[in-house]
Formats: structure tokens, C-alpha cells, sequence
């Protein structure tokens, strides 16, 4: 457990009745960095991130996050940890009944009850213009907006508290590959501004390789490997071969190297 | 971080404020309050500022933007992020516009009208294609659901029976000792056997049923259908060329028609046990008796007037149900204005309904 570690996890098992989703599955996110988590479908990449955020209890197993116990915590303490983290959910997890602006700003009231609306209003603006989202967009609701507006506006709901570690669950999913490489370029950007680690579940080969640090791979309930791209390339598991060297992976390197 | 505060390009008159320790979004509210408190000209000095973030570079970016104030001692992350901050400086609406008070009350009456309008439209339009839909059904028998019908059955009628049961037990109870006591007065408490067999049997076992079955159906018909909306269910259905009325609706309406009449009778039934229990525990008339006596003053047509009103209240029920469910768009706050819609009209249709019955079968002379 080295000092620049973000995320800490050591031993941790899953399992859903009958089946195990992961067992003895250790994983290091370290500070800055862009980590990107790949696996199958089925091989609980969501269920990885949710146990580390404490929607899901695991079984057994250690999860350290901002180097914080984060298992079996009384639920002040947590929410502490939590206020330093965001999550982007994979359909963005909007309240629907709240404005986008209003939805930036649930976080904040909860936590910060004291800034009064001139400025959390003008705070929300400059969350939702930070994530890319034209300023009429403001007085939205969730139902008004398009999918890729959507992920935006979680996004900026995500960063209202100024995190250290944020959360992406398949962010590019179901954008088109323009309004995909832009959410990509939008990511890294923030990361380079805001310093933020990201743990960053895809499936997008493209966003691997265009912004991630190091990809970890979950296959056969455990993170196989976990590395740069080049590195993974190196190793000769079936999956990660398959998954790399398939013909949209070699398209999606093909298209990095020309650039 | 910590050097000393640089007054090299401040003016002798302005007033300068220290900024240390961390700007941050923990301390956003108190910093802007000392912001607020400073005089003008104000020259904000953070060099002894440690830690910033986004929102603590924004706070202090409001008093150089709306006061015109200088900063001076800004280095490294700081300055980067006092940099960025007009770069994000556009101003959003939180809330759409608003009109004022009294133009809003007028629109929130017009729109009762003109939504009240479109529902009746609408429900009118969806009994056609319900009907459309029976007729259909009726002409090619296959097209029927079975195993949907079925499990209708069982979810509309036999998991009814526990609640409805002992919900119709208690109302025998309470209409035979309400009775007993007025009767009582007048020394007719025999008359209380009278009260029980014609109300329940007439009116009140199926009314009573009727809410139930709006409560307990058809808000789930509404759940559900609006559930499958939302979820683009309804959408995919169609695309793949299933008909919604077909295999979702229609179902549920025979469900309910069949179903209600079943639920009144048993009802009834029900009723008419507890209040039987009621006068003989009470009243000490014996059961024999309570069932001769039942049968001289309760006539069969009142059976009847209580049978044919049921399939019309399940109908109804069912009417109201899938038709609002089937109007549910965009969010999940829509589905649970819509199920209380369907039942807050369901029971309201079935009360207005059992009022044109009840003139009707008086002007038929079945009284």
C-alpha cells in the first residue's frame, strides 16, 4: 500500500447467491492518474465500482479509498470520504423532478448549507459551463435533454464539490463517436485542470486509448492485468489479445497512431 | 507559500484583505462574507492562501468582476485557477421563467380545462381502440392472451379475496350494529336484518369491491403500463408489431369484468356473514333465523342490481387504469401522478356510474 495510492483494494469478493462475481480481486488506483477498468460483460466492472463507493457491501476484502477504511463505516464518517469523491452514473442519475442547475446543486446544499443562492447559483453556472454545456441549459429538465447533454449534466453534478477522485461508468456510451471524442477530450481536460484521479469503467477502445494512463482488466473474477496499453499488448492472455488485437481494437490504435 | 503580503502596487488608500489558509468550498460562505465586510477599493492579498479550488477561485474572481477588486500575491495553482475562471463565466438560468402570481393562477386554470378536455378526448379515443381491439380479438379468437388473462385472473381476483373478505366481514358488522342502534329505539331491531341483506347486497358489496379493485388493480395497471413507457417498452412492442392494446390491455379488461362480478358476490357473502354474526351475538337472533328472514325481505332482483353493475365498474376500472398508464412520458415522478390519477377517476366514474344506476333501476320500478 504504497502512499501515492488512491484506491486500495485487497482480497475482495462478491457474489450474488450462487455466483461469485469476484474473488480475491486486489486493484491500486494511484493519485493523478487515468485508470481504465475493461472486462467482459458480466465480469462486474460495475459491481467493482460499487463496492468501492459503498453501494454494495462486499464479503470479504479490504477497499481503502483516499486512504480511509471504507468497509463497515458509521455512515457520518462516511459521507465525509464521500463528499471528496463524484460519480457520473452510466445514465447519467439525474433527479428528474430538478433543473440541471438544481441538480448541481443538491450536492452542495447538502454539504455546504451555508452558501447562500447568488452564489451557489453562480456556481452551478460555472459547474454545468466547466462541463460543456451551453448556459440555456441551466433551466432544464433531465427529460428535455439529449443523451450525450445528459452525461454533461451529471458530470457537472459530479464535480460540484471539487472532488479528488471521480467516477466515470461507461461515459461514452451511447454518444456518437464525435460527441464521444469530445467527452474524452472534455475528461482529460478537467483531469489536467482539477488534478483529478479517475476511475473510469469503458468499453470504448477509443477512449483507452486517447486518455487513459493504465488499464486494469477484469476477467475470470479477478483484475488480470493491469498496465499501459503497450504492456497489456505484451501479455499473452486470450481475452486481453482478443480484446486489444480484434479487428475494432487495431482500427481504434490504427486511428491514435494517425493522429 | 507563506511570504510575506506584496504592497509594492497596492494605492495608499485601498483596504487590503488577507486571504490564508485554504479557499476552499468548505469556506466559501465565510470568505465571501469577509470579501463583503472589506471596503472599497479592495485589494485581495493571497499569498497566504494554501489551498484553492474551483469554487474558492470563483469566489474570489465575484469581487475582481463586481468590485473591480485587485489581487496581488497569486502564484502557482492559484494563479492558474483565478486565470480559468472567466473562461466558465456564463451566467445560467437555475429555474424557467416564471409569470407572476395572479397570470399564473389563470393559466393553471385554463390548463385544468384544456387537460380535462383532452383526458375525456383521450379516454374516449381509448375506449374506441379497446373496443377496436375486442372486436379484433373476437374475430380471430387466437389472438387472446390466455396465460396473460390468466394470471390476470389470479392477481385482479384470488389475491383479492383475503382483504376483500374481511373488508366486507367488518362493513356487515358495522352496518348491522349501526342499525341495531337506531332500531333499537324504536324497538325494531329485527328491521336491522332488513338493512343488512338490502344494503350490502345492493349497493354496498360491489361499491365496496369497486374501490378496492381500483386500489388494488388498477393502480397497478397504471404502474405497470406507465413503468413500461418510460422504459420504451410500450415503443418496442409496437416495433416488433405486437399490438399494447392487444396484449396488454385487453387482458387486464377481462380480468377486471370477469373478476368484479366474482369479487361482489363473494363480497356480498362476506357481508352478510358478518353481519349475521353481529345480530346474533348482539341482538341474540339466531342464525336460522337471520337466513329465513334474509331471504323474505331481501328479493333477488336486489342480487341483480348488484351483479349488473359489477362487469360496468370493472370495466371502468380497467378503462381508466391502462389509460392512464398509457400517458405517462418522460419522467418517474409521471408514473406516480398518473396511477393517482387512475384511481382518484376509477372511484369517481364508479360513484357517478352507481348513481345512474341506482336512478335507473328506480324509474324500472326494481326497488
Amino acid at each position: 500500500m504504497s502512499d501515492d495510492s488512491i484506491i486500495t483494494i485487497r482480497g475482495l469478493r462478491n457474489s450474488f447467491g450462487e455466483q461469485v462475481i469476484h474473488d480475491n480481486l486486489d486493484l491500486d488506483v494511484k493519485r493523478g492518474e487515468i485508470l481504465g477498468v475493461v472486462g467482459g460483460s458480466g465480469t462486474g466492472k460495475s459491481v467493482l465500482m460499487r463496492s468501492i463507493i459503498g453501494l454494495q457491501v462486499p464479503e470479504t476484502g479490504e477497499v481503502q479509498v483516499l486512504n480511509e477504511n471504507m468497509i463497515g463505516r458509521e455512515e457520518d464518517e462516511a459521507k465525509n470520504i464521500r463528499r471528496r469523491w463524484g460519480v457520473l452514473f452510466q445514465n447519467g442519475a439525474l433527479f428528474s423532478t430538478l433543473t440541471v442547475a438544481e441538480n448541481v446543486e443538491v450536492p452542495i446544499r447538502e454539504y455546504f448549507p451555508f452558501i447562500k443562492p447568488p452564489l451557489l447559483d453562480e456556481i452551478a453556472s460555472y459547474k454545468i459551463a466547466m462541463s460543456g454545456l451551453s448556459a440555456d441549459a441551466g433551466p432544464k429538465f433531465p427529460s428535455e435533454l439529449s443523451g450525450g447533454m445528459r452525461k454533461r449534466a451529471g458530470l457537472a453534478r459530479a464535480l460540484a464539490l471539487d472532488p479528488e477522485l471521480l467516477f466515470l461508468d461507461e461515459p461514452t456510451a451511447g454518444l456518437d463517436p464525435i460527441g464521444a471524442a469530445a467527452f474524452d477530450d472534455l475528461i482529460l481536460a478537467l483531469q489536467k485542470r482539477l488534478e483529478l484521479t479517475v476511475f473510469l469503467i469503458t468499453h470504448d477502445l477509443d477512449t483507452l486509448w486517447a486518455i487513459c494512463d493504465r488499464v486494469a482488466v477484469l476477467a475470470d473474477k479477478k483484475v488480470v492485468a493491469v498496465g499501459t496499453i503497450e504492456e497489456l499488448l505484451a501479455l499473452d492472455h486470450p481475452w486481453i489479445q482478443e480484446y486489444f488485437n480484434g479487428p475494432r481494437g487495431r482500427a481504434a490504435a490504427a486511428g491514435l497512431k494517425g493522429h | 507559500m507563506t511570504a510575506p503580503p506584496t504592497t509594492a502596487d497596492v494605492g495608499p488608500d485601498a483596504s487590503v484583505h488577507r486571504c490564508v489558509g485554504s479557499i476552499t468550498i468548505a469556506r466559501a460562505a465565510s470568505t465571501q462574507r469577509e470579501i463583503d465586510a472589506a471596503p472599497d477599493p479592495l485589494v485581495l492579498d493571497l499569498s497566504g492562501v494554501e489551498k484553492m479550488d474551483t469554487v474558492g477561485a470563483w469566489v474570489i474572481y465575484r469581487a475582481i468582476r463586481d468590485r473591480g477588486a485587485k489581487v496581488v500575491g497569486a502564484k502557482g495553482d492559484v494563479e492558474a485557477l483565478l486565470k480559468r475562471a472567466p473562461e466558465y463565466d456564463r451566467p445560467t438560468q437555475v429555474r424557467p421563467d416564471e409569470r407572476p402570481g395572479h397570470l399564473r393562477v389563470l393559466e393553471e386554470l385554463g390548463g385544468w380545462v384544456v387537460d380535462a378536455g383532452k383526458t375525456m378526448v383521450g379516454l374516449v379515443a381509448f375506449l374506441g381502440a379497446v373496443l377496436i381491439g375486442f372486436y379484433d380479438v373476437i374475430r380471430h379468437p387466437k389472438r387472446i392472451r390466455l396465460t396473460a388473462v390468466i394470471s390476470r385472473f389470479d392477481v385482479v381476483g384470488v389475491r383479492a379475496l383475503g382483504i376483500i373478505g374481511l373488508m366486507s366481514f367488518l362493513i356487515g358488522i358495522v352496518v348491522g350494529q349501526q342499525g341495531a342502534v337506531q332500531l333499537e329505539q324504536f324497538g325494531a331491531e329485527i328491521y336491522t336484518i332488513n338493512l343488512i341483506g338490502r344494503i350490502t347486497v345492493r349497493e354496498l358489496g360491489t361499491l365496496m369491491t369497486a374501490i378496492m379493485v381500483a386500489g388494488r388493480s388498477g393502480s397497478a395497471f397504471a404502474a405497470q403500463i406507465g413503468t413500461m413507457k418510460i422504459t420504451e417498452e410500450i415503443d418496442a412492442m409496437r416495433t416488433i408489431g405486437v399490438s399494447p392494446i392487444e396484449a396488454l390491455v385487453l387482458p387486464r379488461m377481462i380480468a377486471a369484468v370477469v373478476m368484479m362480478p366474482l369479487l361482489s358476490f363473494y363480497a356480498m357473502v362476506m357481508s352478510l356473514l358478518g353481519g349475521g354474526i353481529y345480530v346474533w351475538v348482539d341482538l341474540g337472533i339466531p342464525p336460522l333465523t337471520f337466513i329465513q328472514r334474509l331471504q323474505e325481505v331481501t328479493p333477488l332482483r336486489d342480487l341483480w342490481v348488484g351483479l349488473i353493475k359489477a362487469p360496468v365498474f370493472g370495466f371502468i376500472i380497467a378503462l381508466t387504469g391502462c389509460f392512464q398508464g398509457m400517458l405517462v412520458q418522460g419522467n418517474s415522478e409521471e408514473v406516480g401522478t398518473k396511477t393517482t390519477a387512475a384511481v382518484v377517476q376509477a372511484i369517481f366514474l364508479v360513484i357517478v356510474i352507481d348513481a345512474v344506476f341506482a336512478v335507473f333501476f328506480s324509474q324500472v320500478g326494481w326497488i
